[in-house]
């Protein structure tokens, strides 16, 4: 890894070195808000790293991710478990993963249209059935108890609380998160050998690549996408999950925010690599924990209203997407249906 | 199946099984026989040729070898055994390995990656790594394919490109290898090397096919030889007792001119100067570096070369269109005027309104809309032409009108104005190029790899039109990789490389030899043409060459 490709890692961890170093118990609660608020922005950028790394195209993650928090709340409500709202999550963002399997894999259509439609239909789905259900508006009931995922708190993060730095850092920060944040954490690791340690990753990036050359290879190009596809439904399911019945207590309308598109902003960012995924998603969640926390930020001379605050992620993703950092080589065959060639 | 027979024992001369037989085969697209009662016997340890023009079905006939197609009818027996193969898996178990023209490699993978792709010996990569690592050093060792295991393919230069294509195979344990149209990427060299290679796997005992349209390879390496026309395998013979004369004939179903006739050429008015150009383009190398040239009315001034060296480059800001974020220096005059060389004027539309015409070297990027009609790609350039309009409406049927007559004149087969380009075969639609650009009649003309995937034919054709146009008092400008294609249409050659001129010769007094060394950056050819031994083969050219 070169400095450049290092560069988000040192503006991220510099934000944060500079906000402990100017006011720590802040820095301290921000941070771990952060970290909270890149989950599922993590958790879907990494989805669509297998996607796009297989050469599917998925700007379907946003409705993947809210149907997922849907079908989570709904029956984390109804059965008072939080981990069958996740086999849920997972089953609601996987069907949809489907749809989008059979429209761009089998039946060679177009990538972008179908995840448009996804979208829409997630975003039309969870408020019809919702307020059918429910009769809330669109909402589901709020969740308690065993109904959510609780944050846990790691062994020996009591003993070093006093500590100075490993206290702050360990019992204040990386102690007392949700088990969802533990995986999403770990998943960064993960995929990365998965990726570049074993015999299907290296398909999975040669599919992305160039297909033919798995084709010829005798491998199944159709399979292996729709491996690819199925993985993504997963983790955006986990993601939906997190946001409905981690982050928060129950599904509102509409409540992924565009944080499907924010990944997706995260992934180009990245370049499609999993540790710069993870401190791009960071970023972003930074940005958002600092909107939080200074609504009304004073620099002295002016006042930066909260509605700017607000808006810093989405401007962000903008600036990302209309190639402001670098040239950003996205997989060679991505967003192509593979056809035989003659 | 009597003139397979015969072939029996080109090399080995053993009652062994054929490793490649095949009976009957037959295959369509729809309504396009592509394949038609194939037979074939291809003897094992033979370097076998298989010849014919562009959509003779050459390519279809591999495809099916390698499990891409499943034929019709007909039967595929490998050294003795019939099998069905359904898929390239079987394939490769089969022990068949297929180099294909447009490489199936991953650009960013490594030479190791791309090899154990497919194969791999297990779920982690590190071992089958390792073990590809010590068999590449002995392939490398036993047949001169020497490739860095570590480096990225995008990396590598075409010719190592093909050879991990070729590492690939053999990695799979293949004992029959095809090769499509091996060498229409590689320089001369690169060729020879190549060629080496095959005879050095043939000898040790692996079966090869070689798919081509070039005679002079045929002639070169090959045991026996197939040619195939229009779906049909219409001769099978020993390339002893061949001739490229008799080759050409069978291919095209007629005698095809080697050699274009012209007269010798009568340069008169200078047309275009060109001082010192100079490219850098927006990566900062300097594509061009200081090319200076003239050509006269009535002569053709080829430039021969390997792709990439600049003359992409020269066109492009010849024909008004600089690559994008690039830096043009030096002066270009056309008939006495100053061309500019950026900003406003220097467009494609004004450099046609000053009598340039401009044969793109990519007819499908840059000189065809594909899904576009004919009758459209005909207009294309002139739609503002005042025959064309009425008014500020264009008038489609005077532009149907003269694109049927342009076809007509230029044969374009089908003569379907209406049809879209992409559904015309590559000579066709080269020819719908060529007819608008010289029908416009030019003071210059600009023409890049005019015969690029173009069957022999439409060459024919094509070379003939160049010739009459530079008769009529033409400029002509002529880009080709094809050394033969230079050599018979120019009347001064010059060599780039590396985006300067190398030296110019007059085609009547040098040889592809002189040419080749030339063309790898070699200036002195004169003292050293007579010991280069690795180009010697290229200097066996057909008789007759002006």
């Amino acid at each position: 890894m070169n400095i450049r490709d290092s560069l988000i890692a040192i503006i991220v961890l510099a934000i944060c070195l500079i906000w402990a170093l100017a006011d720590g118990p802040a820095a301290q609660q921000g941070i771990g808000s952060a970290l909270r608020l890149m989950t599922p922005l993590l958790l879907a950028c990494l989805a669509g790293l297998y996607s796009e790394r297989a050469g599917i195209f998925d700007i379907g993650l946003e409705g993947k991710m809210l149907m997922a928090a849907f079908t989570s709340a709904s029956v984390a409500f109804l059965t008072g478990s939080a981990w069958l709202g996740l086999v849920a999550g997972i089953g609601g963002a996987l069907a949809l993963s489907l749809i989008h399997g059979l429209a761009s894999i089998t039946f060679k259509g177009n990538q972008l249209i179908s995840g448009v439609a996804i979208n829409f239909l997630a975003s039309g789905l969870t408020v019809l059935i919702g307020q059918n259900a429910f009769g809330l508006g669109g909402r589901t009931p709020a969740l308690s108890g065993a109904g959510r995922f609780n944050p846990i708190t790691l062994p020996g993060a009591d003993a070093v609380r006093d500590v100075p730095v490993l206290g702050p850092i360990y019992s204040g920060l990386i102690s007392g998160q949700t088990i969802l944040v533990y995986v999403a954490f770990a998943l960064v690791p993960i995929t990365w050998w998965v990726l570049y340690r074993t015999r299907f990753g290296l398909r999975l990036r040669a599919v992305g690549e160039n297909p033919a050359s798995v084709d010829t290879a005798g491998i199944s190009v159709t399979r292996l996408r729709y491996a690819a596809v199925a993985i993504c439904g997963v983790l955006t399911g986990i993601a939906g999950a997190y946001l409905a019945t981690g982050l928060s207590a129950g599904f509102v309308k509409e409540m992924t925010a565009g944080r499907g598109f924010i990944a997706l902003a995260a992934l180009i960012f990245a370049k499609w690599r999993p540790w710069q995924a993870l401190f791009a998603t960071f970023l972003f969640g930074l940005l958002e924990a600092i909107a939080n926390l200074y609504p009304n930020l004073d620099l002295g001379i002016v006042t930066v209203p909260s509605m700017f605050m607000n808006a810093l992620p989405y401007i962000l993703t903008v600036v990302i997407l209309a190639g402001f950092v670098g040239r950003a080589v996205p997989p060679r065959a991505g967003g192509e249906p593979y056809v035989k060639e003659r | 199946m009597a003139a397979a027979d015969d072939m029996k024992g080109g090399r080995s001369g053993t009652a062994a099984p054929p490793a490649i037989e095949l009976r009957g085969i037959s295959k369509a697209f729809g309504p396009v026989q592509a394949n038609w009662d194939i037979n074939l016997s291809v003897p094992k340890g033979t370097i076998h040729g298989i010849i014919g023009e562009n959509g003779a079905g050459k390519s279809t006939l591999m495809s099916i070898l390698y499990g891409f197609y499943k034929p019709d009818a007909g039967e595929i027996l490998v050294n003795g055994r019939p099998i069905t193969i359904a898929d390239s898996q079987t394939a490769i178990r089969a022990g068949i390995g297929m180099v294909f023209q447009h490489f199936k490699l991953v650009q960013n993978f490594t030479v190791l990656e791309n090899v154990i792709l497919g194969v791999e010996e297990g779920a982690l990569l590190r071992p089958s790594l390792s073990k590809a690592r010590g068999v590449l050093k002995q392939l490398a060792a036993e047949y001169q394919l020497n490739v860095d295991p570590n480096a990225t393919v995008e990396d590598l230069s075409v010719g190592h490109q093909q050879r991990v294509e070729i590492l690939k195979a053999l990695y799979r344990q293949a004992d029959i290898l095809i090769l499509d149209e091996p060498t229409g990427v590689l320089t001369p060299a690169e060729a020879d090397h190549l060629f080496r290679i095959l005879q050095g796997l043939r000898d040790e005992g692996k079966t090869i096919i070689l798919i081509t349209h070039k005679l002079r390879e045929i002639m070169e390496i090959t045991d026996n030889v197939s040619v195939m026309r229009r779906g049909e395998m219409v001769a099978s013979v020993k390339t002893a007792q061949t001739s490229p004369e008799e080759l050409a004939e069978l291919m095209v179903g007629r005698k095809v001119l080697l050699n274009v006739e012209k007269t010798p050429a009568r340069p008169a008015a200078l047309v275009l100067e060109v001082r010192d150009l100079r490219l850098v383009d927006d990566g900062g190398v300097e594509r061009l570096r200081g090319v200076s040239l003239d050509i006269r009315a009535g002569e053709i001034l080829g430039i021969a070369g390997v792709s990439g060296n600049g003359q992409t480059q020269l066109l492009e800001i010849l024909g008004g269109y600089p690559p994008k974020g690039s830096r043009v220096t030096g002066q270009v005059r056309m008939n006495g005027a100053d061309l500019p060389l950026s900003g406003r004027g220097c467009d494609a539309g004004q450099r046609r309104r000053d009598g340039i015409g401009h044969i793109p070297e990519d007819r499908q990027v840059e000189g065809l809309i594909m899904d576009f009609a004919a009758w459209e790609n005909i207009a294309f350039g002139w739609q503002d032409a005042p025959e064309f309009n009425k008014g500020w409406l264009m008038d489609n049927q005077a532009i149907r009108r003269d694109a049927e007559a342009k076809m007509e004149r230029f044969d374009v087969r089908p003569r379907d104005a209406g049809l879209a380009a992409r559904n015309f075969s590559g000579g066709n639609q080269q020819k719908i190029v060529v007819a608008r650009e010289i029908e416009r009649n030019p003071d210059l003309l600009l023409i890049g790899q005019p015969t690029r995937g173009v069957d022999i034919g439409a060459i024919e054709f094509i070379h003939k039109q160049i010739v009459a146009l530079r008769d009529a008092g033409k400029a002509i400008l002529l880009v080709s990789v094809e050394l033969d294609e230079i050599l018979a249409l120019a009347d001064r050659v010059a060599v780039m490389f590396d985006g300067r001129i190398m030296g110019e010769r007059l085609p009547g007094d040098t040889t592809t030899g002189e040419l080749g060394l030339l063309m790898a950056g070699v200036t002195d050819t004169r003292d050293s043409s007579a010991n280069a031994g690795g180009s010697a083969h290229v200097d066996e050219l057909p008789e007759g060459r002006a």
